[in-house]
């Protein structure tokens, strides 16, 4: 089974199949300089779509509103990078974790007492209240106008952020890799599987003794805590935030694009953004009135036709091809 | 073994004007096969939700092994010893039967929040939910998700659960619900071969499985306990069969 669904008899062991995100990766860099800030660009929505998918295909909580730890993130390194003057790559990273961690404890502590659409709203609120301040609070975040002049000093004091974004590229490809594995413990952990129990029925796991809403705060902290680094990457490679990190409409587009490579499955996570934003850069070039139109084609066709995202398709025709042997 | 496992003062529950338990006084003896039956609406499963923490008394007290329970959280119940099964499946669907079985034995042993070690190094976890999967004869399916398992195997899973708590008191509700009679003997069976200390409560409409199992038979009716006696005493009883029994021609 190539879905990673944890659990007392799943193997936990790294397989062949999984270095291929890294192969891939590190094939990009060399042969596809010219692409590297789209590259980046991928790396950290993977991040961010890797907090998603914890919460969403594993612990089961719904969630509209994820965009407000990542934008959080965002405006956190940003500010300090821009206003505090506190260039350190990793204070700033660091900052936007234990935003995100702070804020996903103090929302998740109060949402999710609440289930479906209640719950659903409520993340909503969240964003959009946070958008509201970052349009208000001109003086720390620019408003609309964004925030600019965000100075990052060389990594460790020793690789500069150029022009080309090959440090910028590497550097999120190393925070990807640390994040990965820190998920996939997680998904393979006692913790991790007691979420697939909540999400397959939190009924019974109350009867058996689980302390759920607990489970559930917990997960939700840590993956806002995912999502704030991925937000602090975002404007680390971008060198300026806009308020687009915290508009629904980018919690929205995570959403699809974890769909779209498959839920609850560690490498929907690497595939959607992949196809996404990849399909975006090309439709937007060759159609860029229509190119919506092409990515909600593509999303139409997988809700209808599988379920289980690409990946998912994958998975059926590789049974497929077993069981001819 | 005497004493008293489970005991219910005064319960009460009511909706509004609607009352669904009217001064319950229950005792479920340690190690007891004890029975709970009545007709539809009688106020069974209430009276269960309510031991379970699952619904709050509207007056009355819960003591469980000899600590009063009324006020407390389903976990906490749970730890103290009160297991339960569900009249329909509440399973982990997408999960294999194995799965099913040690998050439940995870819990109890206080390793599920755990975070670093994967699952399936839990030795201990997995050996225990074995043994308990080979016991209900279960053993060859514990790597078949929940949904791909026929229904009786399902029942059992509901049961085997339960047991990965390794309860004091286990609430059985209709754990043949829905199982042909042809696969019922199955399920009593597993309940005949359940550890003696356990105290249990079953509710159940297959009067065959009731009489068979029970060693007392409480009668509820209305949200009041009408009767309660040996399985002897309440066939013979005239209310019972009344209210009750008088449709079914058992006894």
């Amino acid at each position: 089974m190539s879905a990673h669904a944890g659990g007392y008899s799943a193997d936990p062991r790294i397989r062949w199949i999984e270095s291929l995100p890294w192969i891939v990766a590190f094939a990009g860099f060399f042969l596809l300089p010219e692409y590297l800030s789209l590259g980046a660009r991928i790396l950290i929505y993977i991040l961010y779509a890797l907090s998603l998918d914890l919460i969403v295909g594993y612990a089961g909580i719904i969630t509209l509103g994820h965009s407000a730890y990542f934008g959080l993130g965002a405006y956190v390194a940003g500010i300090l990078a821009a206003k505090a003057g506190i260039g350190d790559s990793m204070v700033q990273l660091v900052a936007a974790a234990a935003a995100g961690a702070l804020l996903g404890v103090s929302t998740g502590a109060i949402i999710l007492r609440t289930k479906a659409l209640t719950l659903l709203m409520l993340t909503l609120a969240i964003t959009s209240v946070l958008l509201e301040i970052a349009n208000k609070a001109t003086a720390l975040t620019g408003g609309a106008d964004g925030l600019s002049g965000v100075v990052v000093a060389p990594i460790l004091g020793l690789f500069r952020f150029d022009i080309f974004g090959k440090t910028a590229y590497l550097y999120c490809l190393l925070v990807l890799f640390l994040g990965w594995w820190l998920v996939r413990r997680l998904i393979y952990s006692p913790f991790g599987t007691s979420l697939t129990g909540v999400r397959e029925n939190s009924l019974r796991m109350h009867a058996i003794g689980a302390p759920v809403y607990w489970r559930l705060v917990l997960v939700y902290t840590l993956s806002a805590t995912i999502a704030g680094v991925a937000g602090g990457l975002i404007t680390q490679t971008n060198q300026f935030v806009g308020l687009n990190v915290l508009s629904f409409e980018s919690a929205g587009e995570l959403l699809v694009m974890l769909i779209l490579g498959g839920v609850g499955r560690i490498y929907g996570a690497f595939v959607g953004p992949v196809v996404y934003l990849i399909a975006q850069d090309l439709l937007a070039k060759q159609f860029p009135e229509y190119w919506y139109f092409g990515i909600g084609t593509m999303l139409v066709l997988v809700v209808m036709f599988a379920r289980g995202g690409i990946l998912g398709i994958l998975d059926g025709a590789l049974a497929k091809l077993r069981s001819r042997r | 073994m005497s004493g008293v496992a489970l005991e219910t003062r005064g319960l009460c529950k009511s909706f509004g004007a609607l009352t669904v338990a009217d001064d319950i006084n229950f005792r479920l003896e340690r190690g007891a096969r004890h029975a709970l039956i009545g007709p539809n609406g009688a106020g069974k499963t209430t009276f269960v939700n309510m031991l379970t923490g699952l619904l709050s008394p509207s007056s009355g007290r819960i003591v469980l092994g000899g600590e009063d329970i009324t006020a407390a959280g389903q976990a906490k119940r749970v730890k103290l010893g009160l297991g339960r099964t569900f009249q329909i499946n509440a399973l982990f669907r997408r999960l294999a039967v194995l799965d099913n079985v040690a998050l439940a034995v995870a819990e109890r042993r206080g390793v599920a929040r755990r975070m670093l070690r994967a699952a399936s190094m839990h030795e201990d976890v997995r050996a225990e939910s074995m043994e308990l999967l080979a016991t209900l004869g279960l053993a060859e399916d514990a790597g078949i998700r929940i949904l791909d398992l026929p229904y009786g195997k399902q029942r059992l899973v509901e049961i085997a659960i339960a047991l990965g708590l390794k309860p004091d008191v286990l609430l059985l509700d209709e754990p043949a619900a829905g199982v042909p009679s042809l696969e019922s003997h199955r399920i009593l069976q597993v309940l005949d071969n359940l550890p003696e200390h356990i105290a249990i409560l079953i509710i159940e409409h297959d009067m065959d499985l009731v009489f068979r199992f029970a060693q007392r038979i409480t009668v509820l009716v209305q949200g009041e306990v009408l009767v309660e006696g040996p399985p002897e005493e309440i066939a013979r009883d005239r209310r019972v069969h009344q209210v009750y029994l008088g449709e079914q021609h058992h006894a």
